[in-house]
């Protein structure tokens, strides 16, 4: 079947976008705001046309350790979750890492901390881009900011974690997920036949052939000189990553005299920000981080260098998280506050352009 | 007879399985592990599935099962190997996939992951070691320790009243519907192991023919972490542990 233009919320598009791009396996628990995504997976019933599995695990820990496996053979596995679950999740997330598996992982936000709130937020952009489980791993982390994105990250998604041997991480919130626009729904490609995954993936465990080595999905190394080594083979990965795959969006930042960096939802609010800003003759411009790890730090850091920039305000869900990696992207060039609303309240474009005339202007 | 006239290949009588890799094992004098190692190394080759089976190791003593047999390996997290398994199975169904784990792993951290996938009758085999006790980090209380006994953790025997009582886990696990086998074997005995041998044989069997989970409990011993001989281990094994865990099947649907 080919490309489609549908209505749907965001959930449901990364439910199509999974089955369309040949995904092998979801394992997830329902949580709110992303439960769309499991229920329109069983729904589709792929397992009657692609071959895809779909499974209500009995937790968020068991469905990440379902990823573990299923990604250790080699095969397109996702889940998805939202914060609380996520939570959960970063033990299995951490092993993943540590043993170098391609997986994709959803998280579509809510309010915390602890059980929190089921209405959006951003608080969690520490725990995606820091780290968040155990050791010096990094995900992926692609933040959409449209339920197209939604649609289209899957892909992206899956691609860069297979590109680099890592888990990656869709950070959407419960706006993203629940809002319905047009979204083009990209043409079904087949799974991967066993055949193909043994030659794109040696490593995966497939059955040990005649002729080739075992093969051993593991992040443990007791040798505290070998475990140093695969640290230094990680972070030389990570180094790699962030050299080739920064992604951003620039709206009307050429002769901007102030910018807005804003990630997902909070993105799309300050484009309206940026309009009413101009409405008023205030130079106004927006950067939008698409990857918020790697972190579009050298683009934020010209603007920075430009003469006729003055400041920049960090508008988040959350009290305050990626203004720090603007600060250090920006190094103490230009000013740089953050505005943020908490606990599932969201700011609306007034508010964030008084916001910027009080702390910024 | 000199040493060099015995050692001929037609008096060989009994070796190495061809899967177990020539290379020293970490376990400790009289531990069953290494006895259970052997016996999964002879069934896989035994059913010519050296090629098609991939293992899922667990935290614990055997997180190194991947160093002795010669097949594909997934190093689990704690107690998680049947979630592990379940998705390698489900998504590789031509594969034999078997965990491997102990009484820590699959009895406490791991309680909800193997109760779950034998209720949905995944196609799994699981090897459950207890040896009642957690040996791996220095013998500590396991949900399997019989009451009265002493780890590092109940250093006055367990008191049932402070810890509660020894799991019977296998008992558990006979009572779901997804289990089709679920037995409990030791092999302390050469009729012990041989006995062992053929039930462990169906249970990879079951897992080729899709009849549902099967549970295989090995009663074992733990000489280091008991703080006794190997042949003290036995003979407490057979005075303590089965009493209380009593070999046998507990549930074999034909």
């Amino acid at each position: 079947m080919q490309e489609e233009i549908k209505l749907m919320k965001g959930n449901e598009a990364i439910a199509h976008a999974a089955i369309r791009y040949g995904t092998d396996g979801y394992f997830g628990y329902p949580i709110t705001p992303q439960s769309e995504i499991m229920e329109t997976l069983m729904a589709e019933q792929p397992w009657e046309t692609t071959g895809m599995t779909v499974l209500q695990a009995e937790s968020e820990v068991a469905a990440i350790n379902m990823v573990y496996g299923g990604a250790g053979s080699g095969r397109r596995v996702m889940t998805s979750s939202s914060s609380p679950g996520i939570s959960l999740k970063l033990e299995g997330i951490s092993y993943i890492a540590g043993a170098e598996l391609p997986c994709l992982i959803i998280n579509v936000m809510r309010g915390g901390p602890g059980l929190g709130t089921i209405q959006p937020s951003q608080a969690d952009y520490f725990q995606t881009v820091k780290g968040g489980g155990h050791g010096d791993y990094r995900l992926i982390t692609l933040a959409p900011y449209s339920v197209q994105e939604m649609a289209d990250f899957v892909a992206l998604g899956f691609d860069l974690a297979f590109k680099y041997s890592n888990p990656a991480m869709i950070l959407a919130d419960g706006i993203i997920g629940q809002m319905m626009e047009k979204v083009v729904l990209p043409p079904f490609r087949p799974r991967k036949t066993e055949a193909e995954i043994i030659a794109e993936s040696p490593w995966a465990v497939q059955g040990k052939l005649k002729g080739r080595k075992v093969n051993v999905i593991t992040s443990l190394e007791l040798d505290p000189v070998a475990m140093e080594q695969n640290n230094l083979r990680f972070q030389a990965k990570y180094r790699k990553i962030e050299e080739t795959e920064v992604r951003y969006e620039e709206y009307n930042c050429s002769d901007a005299e102030y910018l807005l960096i804003a990630f997902g939802s909070s993105a799309r609010i300050c484009q309206k920000t940026v309009e009413l800003a101009r409405e008023e003759g205030i130079k106004l411009g927006l950067l939008r981080p698409i990857t918020l790890w790697p972190f579009p730090s050298s683009a934020i850091a010209a603007y920075a260098e430009k003469a006729n920039v003055k400041g920049m305000l960090s508008v988040e869900l959350n009290a305050g998280q990626m203004v720090e990696d603007v600060r250090l992207a920006v190094n103490g060039k230009v000013k740089v506050e953050h505005f943020g609303r908490l606990g599932g309240m969201v700011f609306t474009p007034d508010e964030i352009l008084a916001a910027l005339k009080t702390k910024i202007m | 007879m000199e040493t060099n006239e015995i050692i001929k290949p037609e008096n060989l009588v009994y070796g190495r399985p061809a899967l177990m890799n020539d290379t020293l094992m970490h376990y400790c004098p009289g531990c069953s592990h290494g006895v259970i190692h052997k016996l999964i190394a002879e069934v896989i080759a035994d059913m010519g599935m050296e090629e098609k089976t991939i293992g899922v190791s667990p935290v614990g003593c055997a997180v190194f099962a991947y160093n002795y047999l010669d097949i594909d390996w997934v190093e689990a997290a704690h107690g998680r190997a049947p979630a592990v398994a379940t998705a390698l199975k489900r998504l590789n169904s031509d594969k034999m996939i078997f965990t491997y784990q102990g009484d820590g792993d699959l009895a406490a951290i791991g309680t909800a992951e193997t109760i779950h996938a034998v209720n949905r009758g995944e196609n799994i085999v699981i090897v459950f070691v207890n040896n009642a006790i957690y040996g791996m980090t220095g013998g500590q209380m396991a949900p399997t320790t019989l009451e009265g006994m002493k780890t590092s953790t109940s250093p006055a025997g367990r008191d049932v009243t402070l810890n509660g009582y020894p799991l019977k886990i296998a008992d558990l696990l006979a009572k779901l519907d997804g289990a089709c086998l679920v037995t409990r074997q030791s092999v302390h005995t050469a009729a012990a192991v041989k006995k062992a041998r053929k039930i462990m044989r169906k249970a990879f069997e079951n897992s080729m023919s899709g009849k549902g989970t099967s549970v295989v409990e090995f009663v074992s011993t733990c000489s280091s972490g008991w703080k006794m001989t190997p042949a003290q281990s036995n003979k407490w094994m057979e005075e303590n542990m089965f009493p209380f865990y009593p070999l046998g099947d507990l549930k074999n649907v034909e």
